[in-house]
């Protein structure tokens, strides 16, 4: 329980330090963190700029469902789960142009809920 | 059946396409069920019944039953037709999903035979877990065994995360555990059971399970549906086929960047969408498709 309240407070002050610089990117010390909203149906920002061999840690939020993160080019997914932040770290080990997509069946729009991993 | 299935087939094809033979290549003397007659089934899918988007099917509502009168039409009837899975367009409100569902199933009432297996796909049953999907046609995974053939029917939508789970996957094993080795195995099912195109969610998270259990088996074919055009792949000796669409095709997979629907092409209206119908010959585990257009095209 204690645990779960720590790990709440920490999320709480990081989600408040994103929403102080005002912007989706976060510099801890040498590693990025990208803020994502995924909400029905789009993610947010829907297209995010990586640099090959940087390690990133995406923190996804969802405001409404349940949804998913899924990368299948780098292998890496994550449910997101209202209520909570979902964490996907990785090193992109190639250049271009990557999909990914909300890979739990969310709704409506779902097929239209993708973005892009844009790696230089 | 008296008559030759395949020179009927050459002969009445609508616009059809070739025939592909899948299955195992020199089997032609297997034991087993060599003296099971042939047959032939019809496979529908993705009819997405609800859908409205004129820019991709400005028939939409007229679409399925083309498809219905299309069949009751052949000349010969099958032995049984499967509809493997989006019937309906997926909706978030659960009134409207059951309506969708309700005009689906009176309109495929209107289908002559009377031995039709139903499946689901994510849009009928992810985002209730298949419960009113149950209610207008029961069970979402389920087995028949039809002159020779084991027909196993997976349901690997019910599960939002695309997973067929567990649960499922030990029903699987129970049942396969009853069939001799060389038996005759069709699987049904929605989508991929292989990584087809997982960046456009053409694909089932544990379907390397379940193709693990189908492994040890050397005479398995899959047929299904999902991404709206046709497709064969293999795995090891197993064959997948998927089917054409009846509401709107898509493009090939990973051929461009985003998986959208293709327009409507006015000057070829209906392109890409059919049915198709599948020649068993159990004694050889064999299957010849053949491809079936619907309106004008």
């Amino acid at each position: 329980m204690q645990r779960d309240r720590r790990r709440a407070l920490a999320t709480g002050l990081a989600l408040v330090a994103g929403a102080a610089m005002g912007a989706g990117v976060l510099a801890q010390g040498h590693e990025r963190v990208v803020k994502v909203v995924a909400r029905k149906w789009v993610f947010l920002p829907s297209t995010i700029e990586l640099k090959k061999g940087e390690p990133v840690t995406l923190e996804f939020t969802s405001p409404d469902v349940v949804m998913g993160f899924n990368a299948p080019d780098f292998k890496v997914r994550a449910d997101i789960i209202p209520g909570q932040v979902a964490k996907v770290r990785f090193t992109p080990d190639k250049a271009g142009t990557f999909t990914f997509l909300c890979d739990i069946f969310c709704g409506d729009g779902h097929e239209q809920m993708s973005g892009t991993l844009v790696v230089t | 059946m008296t008559i030759d299935r395949r020179k009927f087939l050459q002969l009445t094809a609508l616009g059809g396409g070739a025939v592909f033979a899948s299955g195992l290549a020199g089997c032609s003397h297997m034991p087993g069920a060599s003296a099971q007659p042939d047959f032939y089934f019809v496979q529908l899918s993705d009819t997405h019944w609800g859908f409205n988007g004129p820019a991709v099917n400005p028939d939409a509502r007229g679409t399925l039953p083309k498809a219905i009168a299309a069949v009751n039409a052949l000349e010969v009837q099958p032995d049984f037709i499967v509809f493997t899975g989006d019937l309906t367009h997926t909706t978030d409100d659960g009134a409207e999903r059951r309506k969708r569902l309700g005009e689906f199933k009176a309109i495929a009432s209107g289908l002559k035979n009377r031995n039709v297996r139903f499946m689901p796909g994510e849009h009928d049953a992810s985002l209730d877990n298949g419960a009113a999907w149950k209610e207008f046609f029961g069970e979402t995974h389920y087995t028949f065994d039809h002159k020779g053939v084991h027909f196993i029917a997976i349901d690997n939508v019910s599960d939002p995360t695309a997973r067929i789970g567990e649960e499922q996957l030990a029903w699987l094993k129970a049942d396969l555990a009853r069939q001799p080795k060389d038996a005759r195995i069709v699987v049904f099912t929605h989508r991929p059971l292989f990584d087809l195109a997982p960046e456009w969610d053409w694909a089932t998270r544990d379907g390397g399970p379940a193709l693990d259990l189908l492994m040890p088996f050397p005479n398995v074919t899959v047929f299904y549906g999902h991404i709206h055009q046709e497709n064969h792949h293999m795995t090891g000796h197993i064959a997948h086929h998927s089917a054409k669409s009846l509401i709107f095709p898509l493009p090939a997979p990973k051929s461009q960047p985003k998986r959208e629907p293709l327009k409507w092409d006015p000057s070829q209206p209906y392109r890409g969408l059919g049915f198709r119908e599948v020649e068993a010959e159990p004694g050889k585990a064999k299957y010849a498709i053949t491809e079936l257009a619907v309106g004008k095209a």
